[in-house]
């Protein structure tokens, strides 16, 4: 009896770390090859435009809130980095800095239709999708921005990506192995510290997991609910915006149809994120896990040569069994009631 | 002689090393209301949660009529009879549905026709309601209905099922006098039709208008019952708290300064408007019924709403707050009622519960928290106020009521301030739990002015040095906690304001 107990909260704890160190074995004993140290930086690298994302909605799950218009301000952020930068000409740091103000000020926005116009989160940043998809094609007239490309009002754009730029995407660092670390990587480590850091550390994460478990309790509490959930929404839609700066400076240019991935693989992530170690609610280290989580499933299927249209289903599935981890087994609904 | 309706032996039920129930003996007999008391802990929520089919047995018997009684689940337990009126409102009707819908829920859930008849529905709500003296429009959605109607029918709608045993748990904690009367008439009627009814409650005027017996729980095991007319009201106390309960007596200390002064102070239009001093080293606690304006007051002190009209002095001087930070920042604190809604974050440990408010107090640079200041704060608070739990880091929902309230009062102890007000501060807690949170608050008075507000006259009179009687949002009368004419006090708590005006 007290063996079964004890063995379920096992399961609920470690269980996903443990299904992942087996998929890990599994895949090295069938593909060796899985094992080497560019194959790891390869799937660190696959999932950390997604796990930046996923890291900025988690902020927004934490607040009890939703933010469906991520994978819309990264590409937005993609197009508008071209757009600065090969139609206006403008350098690295300004076309960068443009694109994280987009971001937060989409966040901002959405944060307010949600406060103080009082539209239920989902909705109102599934209306931002919908906007944002709509607003990056129109100053292109749809197409894709290139060094070159014929402008609508004639001529032709003569900017170009700056080799700055395109660092961010591209460079790789020297670590044990020469050009081993692309610096996406790094940002991805650097910006989960950050957010882990921010969310379990500060006053400001414990007020938003507050507010996350009971917002009339934090509120009667003297805490200025509102304004959190603002902050939340602003810190989603800027790590978004700089998730699509580095798929703009990966892809060399302003393509129309990347980034339809962002939004399902964030998502999944981050609720992945709710059965690691048993949190049961958003939580940053959960949110990288699951992310990686994601990379070394598809990374291992590609080696084994399983067709990528049975990607998102897998991917599917994933999130599927995570929250049964979550909701079933750890029996602590406190998040499942919302 | 009286037929017994259900027969209970030999219960037991543990939660992992927590034996909760340690062998009940139970008789429920026919048409006869048994008054079920017991500190919290002592298993009367589990015994009722079996009973009603939340939860089974580990073992023991219970028959009902004669036959053996296992409810799978609370829809069994209701087809078999057993109906259950909890104490939390919401729990007992769906607040988006209108009334009518929610009378005949759990007629819908079980699906006999598949197309729903809306006038034939509205006809049978109205009988259902009519039947318990609710008097609503029942194509109204409930979450519009005050607390106490809200409370009705979930009552009406466990009346539609023709009950065996009737069980309340505390049921009168939001009503106001009249409706509690229309409750207690209700009851009378059952018990003459027959239904067994299992009443449980802390507050003795209920247990005097109601009991037939009364039976004490303590330490998941029947510690006493009590039968014989005139039963031992002390006696069952007892039994309950395993010794004997002293009275409360107040030392009414030498008033301090003026903390909080208001001047002709209207709380919602059409009310009378009012005075209001409050001292340091006081306690004084506003009593009236249930929508009498002894919340809306606390709203305007703590930010929450604008009063009307009138002005505010604290410490002298003026004092208007725009939102509840603000209100904590001046010294102001809140400990508001219904704690599960209000007061209580249920992801939270019991240590990050009490430090809510205060987190720039433990946090060092960056706003980085500093655990340790927390878990002093916690483990004092915990000390102070007595708080059984196994640690600063239990999870505030593994705490019984009267625990997690000493929890949430612990927050705004914690940290001196010039006003505490405290919203029913007693809701739901067992006697003993009263004592200790009532005992603390009071020795902590010193050095600001205390506000508590109560609808039971009885912790008024526990706690106040001063006792205030609101009605109609406005101050009907203030009694000095000195030989008090609770007739006075009672007439004042009913009188309408109309004729008060100032």
């Amino acid at each position: 009896m007290k063996k079964d107990f004890n063995l379920t909260d096992f399961a609920i704890r470690y269980g996903f770390l443990l299904l992942m160190l087996g998929l890990v074995i599994g895949f090295s004993v069938a593909q060796p090859a899985f094992l080497s140290a560019r194959s790891g930086v390869f799937i660190l690298q696959s999932v950390a435009i997604t796990g930046i994302l996923a890291l900025g909605v988690t902020a927004t799950l934490v607040v009890g809130g939703f933010d469906l218009s991520i994978g819309a301000v990264a590409t937005s952020a993609l197009m508008l980095s071209a757009y600065a930068m090969v139609i206006w000409d403008l350098g690295a740091v300004e076309a960068v800095l443009l694109c994280l103000a987009m971001g937060a000020l989409v966040g901002l926005i959405n944060g307010l239709l949600i406060v103080k116009m009082k539209v239920p989160d989902l909705l109102a940043t599934l209306g931002m999708m919908f906007l944002l998809m709509g607003l990056q094609r129109i100053p292109t007239e749809g197409n894709s921005i290139s060094t070159g490309m014929s402008l609508p009002g004639g001529g032709t754009a003569t900017g170009t990506f700056s080799e700055g730029f395109l660092m961010l995407g591209r460079y790789r660092l020297d670590f044990i192995l020469e050009d081993l670390v692309p610096l996406s990587v790094v940002f991805l480590i650097v910006i989960a510290l950050l957010v882990w850091g921010f969310l379990e550390l500060t006053r400001h994460g414990r007020v938003m997991y507050a507010i996350g478990s009971n917002a009339k309790a934090a509120s009667l509490a003297g805490i200025n609910v509102n304004g959190y959930r603002v902050l939340a929404y602003v810190i989603s839609g800027t790590l978004a915006s700089f998730g699509g700066i580095l798929l703009a400076a990966r892809l060399g240019r302003g393509d129309v149809a990347s980034g339809n991935n962002l939004l399902l693989d964030a998502v999944a992530a981050a609720l992945i994120g709710f059965a690691v170690l048993g949190a049961a609610k958003p939580n940053a280290f959960g949110t990288a896990i699951g992310a990686l989580f994601v990379g070394i499933l598809l990374q291992g299927l590609t080696m084994l040569n399983a067709p990528y249209y049975t990607q998102d289903f897998i991917k599917g599935a994933v999130l599927v069994v995570a929250l049964v981890f979550t909701f079933a087994l750890s029996g602590r609904n406190g998040r499942g009631r919302t | 002689m009286p037929q017994d309706a259900i027969v209970i032996a030999g219960l037991t039920k543990s939660f992992a090393r927590n034996n909760v129930l340690r062998g009940v003996d139970l008789t429920l007999s026919a048409g006869q209301v048994t008054v079920l008391m017991g500190a919290n802990g002592a298993g009367k929520s589990t015994l009722v949660k079996i009973l009603c089919g939340v939860q089974a047995a580990d073992s023991g018997t219970i028959t009902l009529d004669g036959r053996p009684f296992e409810p799978a689940s609370p829809a069994a337990a209701l087809r078999a009879g057993v109906v259950t009126v909890h104490q939390s409102i919401n729990d007992g009707v769906a607040p988006d549905l209108d009334v009518a819908s929610n009378l005949l829920l759990d007629e819908l859930a079980s699906g006999s026709s598949f197309v729903l008849n809306r006038r034939r529905m509205r006809a049978e709500a109205r009988r259902i309601a009519g039947a318990v003296g609710l008097d609503v429009d029942v194509t109204r959605p409930v979450s519009e209905l005050a607390l106490a109607d809200r409370q009705l029918v979930s009552i009406a709608r466990a009346m539609s099922h023709k009950p065996r045993l009737l069980i309340l748990d505390e049921p009168t904690s939001s009503l106001s006098a009249a409706e509690t009367e229309r409750l207690f008439a209700l009851i009378d009627r059952l018990r003459a039709e027959g239904v067994a009814i299992l009443y449980i409650s802390h507050r003795m005027s209920d247990i005097r208008r109601l009991a037939d017996r009364i039976v004490s729980m303590r330490d998941g095991l029947i510690s006493g019952r009590f039968e014989s007319q005139p039963l031992d009201y002390a006696g069952a106390v007892r039994a309950m708290l395993g010794h004997e309960i002293t009275e409360v007596d107040i030392d009414i200390p030498p008033a301090g300064r003026p903390v909080i002064e208001a001047r002709g102070l209207v709380l919602r239009a059409g009310a009378a408007p009012f005075d209001l001093t409050l001292h340091e080293n006081e306690v004084v606690a506003i009593t009236g019924l249930v929508g009498s304006g002894k919340s809306a007051l606390a709203e305007v002190l703590y930010g929450i709403t604008a009063p009307v009209a009138g002005e505010l002095r604290l410490d002298g001087a003026a004092y208007a707050p725009a939102s509840p930070g603000v209100a904590v920042r001046a010294g102001v604190f809140l400990s508001a009622k219904d704690r599960l809604l209000n007061s209580v974050v249920p992801d939270f440990d019991l240590t990050r519960n009490m430090t809510l408010p205060f987190l720039g107090r433990h946090a060092a640079l960056l706003g980085l928290m500093r655990r340790g200041s927390e878990r002093a704060v916690a483990s004092r608070m915990i000390a102070e106020m007595g708080v059984v739990c196994q640690g600063p880091k239990d999870g505030i929902l593994t705490l019984s009521g009267g625990n997690q309230q000493k929890v949430v009062v612990a927050r705004w102890l914690a940290e001196a301030s010039r006003l505490l007000i405290l919203d029913e501060p007693f809701q739901g807690v067992d006697i003993q739990a009263r004592r200790d949170i009532g005992k603390r608050i009071r020795e902590s008075a010193a050095t600001r002015a205390t506000l508590v507000l109560c609808a039971e006259i009885d912790e008024a009179l526990e706690i106040a040095d001063r006792i205030l009687v609101m009605s109609e949002h406005s101050i009907a009368g203030a009694h000095r906690n000195q030989n008090i004419d609770l007739g006075l006090v009672m007439a004042q708590v009913t009188e309408s304001a109309a004729g008060h005006s100032a």
